[in-house]
């Protein structure tokens, strides 16, 4: 894998004072339905590269990224995004976000839903669909796609306008391997164009394909470090594995 | 507000209407059966279809565009593309704009086809001018689009949406003066139905069948019309709060 190592492995405090952090969370407890589903939380990451945010179901990642997304209530602590706070026009214009369950307009084509995303962003439709394998799908309507189809429609409608900052809930899941595969080349295509991705999954497996991998249980940060720094912390290759042991030292 | 946002919104939902052939048939076709039909039903008394012919002009655009809107809004909410739009640098007053203007476009090509029909081969008497009969019906249709958007603030459901619809109109429809004028309502009642919009814009159709010249009482009624469907719109942007549960 080509994820590049962190030269300090601290997982305790894991903002990294000599970077400039696309999004940093200082002590963020989320409440939801009288119970803290996020817990004091710290964490931060930066531009340029793939961040992964994994955990299992129920372990607050979704809640994580509404959070930058601005669109989460009862959030305590600070959340900065872009140096700005969540929801305002500054990052809402650098944005690009993809919920879990796919949110595009059914009773749209495929091109016609990445077209009114482009017109509200001011960006181009450009290579997305291209980008996202949907190019021969453009005419189709969105009711008529298969699940993983209309996510990746959803995925297209994020990526128009080039956004600085992408929150992508889920990209992969329900894919077929080969697709799961490029679409985990396109995040590291992307990171390499400057952009800052928070990528979440709950498969861990797909932990090695990113830079730099948060993981949540529980509303809670079990660590922050890079695929390499897990194995080793870990002493195994499997991810799932990995996990375990990493509670279990706790 | 950008006006780009605004249209774009305005043509992403035409599409969405363009790709349902079936339900633009609809509210197109059905006004013109009922019309239709009140026509066959009075076909002897003509004057009391002139009286109730005109008023229902005024209904249709209500309907229609509030159940619409009030789906279309629901279905925005539910599947989360509104919370999406949201976290976009799209407005809320430019995406209800967008709503606003798309279905006052299409409330003016319904009350085209449904006056051609009624005015014409169906024979009914207007005195005022036919324009404003136009205009008229294109306000009622934005104030369906604002009550339709509050209402889908209400609900979770479709099932619970439509639901809506015998509250919030069929009550404006019964105290609107159609059944009974207004002034001979008990005054409880006249003073509830001073208090609803339909009733105004179906004193506005009153002027216009019965009245030459009758262009300034009806520009008041239109008015007031217009000011409920800027206070629904209103009240609707603030339902649409960026940050939920």
């Amino acid at each position: 894998m080509t994820a590049p190592r962190i030269a300090t492995a601290r997982t305790d405090t894991p903002s990294r004072p000599s970077r400039v952090d696309a999004v940093r969370f200082e002590r963020v407890t989320v409440e939801r339905g009288g119970r803290d589903v996020l817990r004091d939380i710290d964490a931060s990451f930066a531009a340029g590269r793939v961040t992964g945010l994994f955990g299992p179901s129920g372990s607050g990642k979704s809640t994580m990224i509404r959070a930058i997304a601005g669109v989460q209530s009862r959030v305590r602590g600070s959340v900065t995004v872009l140096g700005e706070r969540p929801g305002v026009m500054a990052v809402r214009r650098a944005l690009g976000y993809m919920t879990q369950s796919p949110s595009v307009y059914d009773d749209l084509t495929v091109a016609e839903n990445v077209r009114y995303f482009a017109a509200i962003r001011g960006g181009e439709v450009g290579d997305v669909l291209d980008r996202v394998q949907l190019g021969p799908h453009a005419k189709q309507l969105v009711r008529n796609l298969s699940g993983g189809q209309r996510a990746r429609v959803s995925l297209a409608t994020a990526l128009v306008g080039r956004p600085r900052l992408l929150l992508l809930d889920e990209p992969t899941v329900g894919l077929d391997p080969l697709l799961r595969r490029d679409l985990w080349h396109l995040f590291r295509e992307l990171a390499g164009e400057g952009a800052a991705l928070l990528v979440s999954s709950h498969v861990l497996d797909e932990a090695r394909h990113c830079d730099e991998v948060i993981l949540l249980r529980e509303g809670r940060i079990v660590a922050q470090l890079s695929p390499a720094e897990l194995s080793a912390r870990t002493g195994t290759d499997d991810m799932d594995e990995a996990f375990i042991r990493l509670i279990e030292q706790r | 507000m950008s006006a780009v946002r605004t249209l774009a919104t305005a043509r992403r939902v035409l599409l969405q209407l363009r790709h349902d052939p079936r339900t633009i048939a609809l509210m197109l076709l059905v006004p013109c059966v009922l019309e239709t039909l009140l026509r066959l039903i009075y076909a002897r008394h003509h004057a009391i279809f002139d009286q109730v012919g005109g008023p229902l002009l005024a209904f249709f655009p209500l309907t229609t565009v509030f159940l619409v809107t009030s789906i279309a809004l629901l279905r925005e909410r539910v599947t989360g593309t509104l919370e999406r739009l949201l976290t976009s640098p799209l407005g809320r007053l430019e995406l209800l704009g967008g709503y606003a203007l798309s279905f006052g476009l299409f409330a003016t090509a319904q009350a085209i086809v449904v006056c051609a029909l009624t005015l014409g081969p169906l024979g009914l008497r207007v005195q005022g001018p036919v324009a404003l009969l136009v205009v008229l019906a294109v306000c009622v249709a934005l104030l369906g689009t604002g009550l339709g958007l509050l209402a889908s603030a209400f609900a979770r459901t479709e099932f619970q949406v439509v639901q809506f619809f015998p509250l919030i109109i069929l009550p404006q429809l019964l105290l609107c003066g159609l059944i009974v004028a207004r002034d001979r309502m008990p005054s409880v009642l006249h003073a509830i139905s001073d208090a609803l919009p339909l009733s105004y814009a179906v004193d506005g159709m009153h002027h216009l069948s019965r009245q030459v010249g009758a262009g300034g009482a009806v520009i008041a009624d239109i008015a007031i019309v217009l000011a409920f469907a800027a206070g629904a719109l209103m009240l609707g942007a603030a339902t649409l709060r960026r940050q939920t549960d």
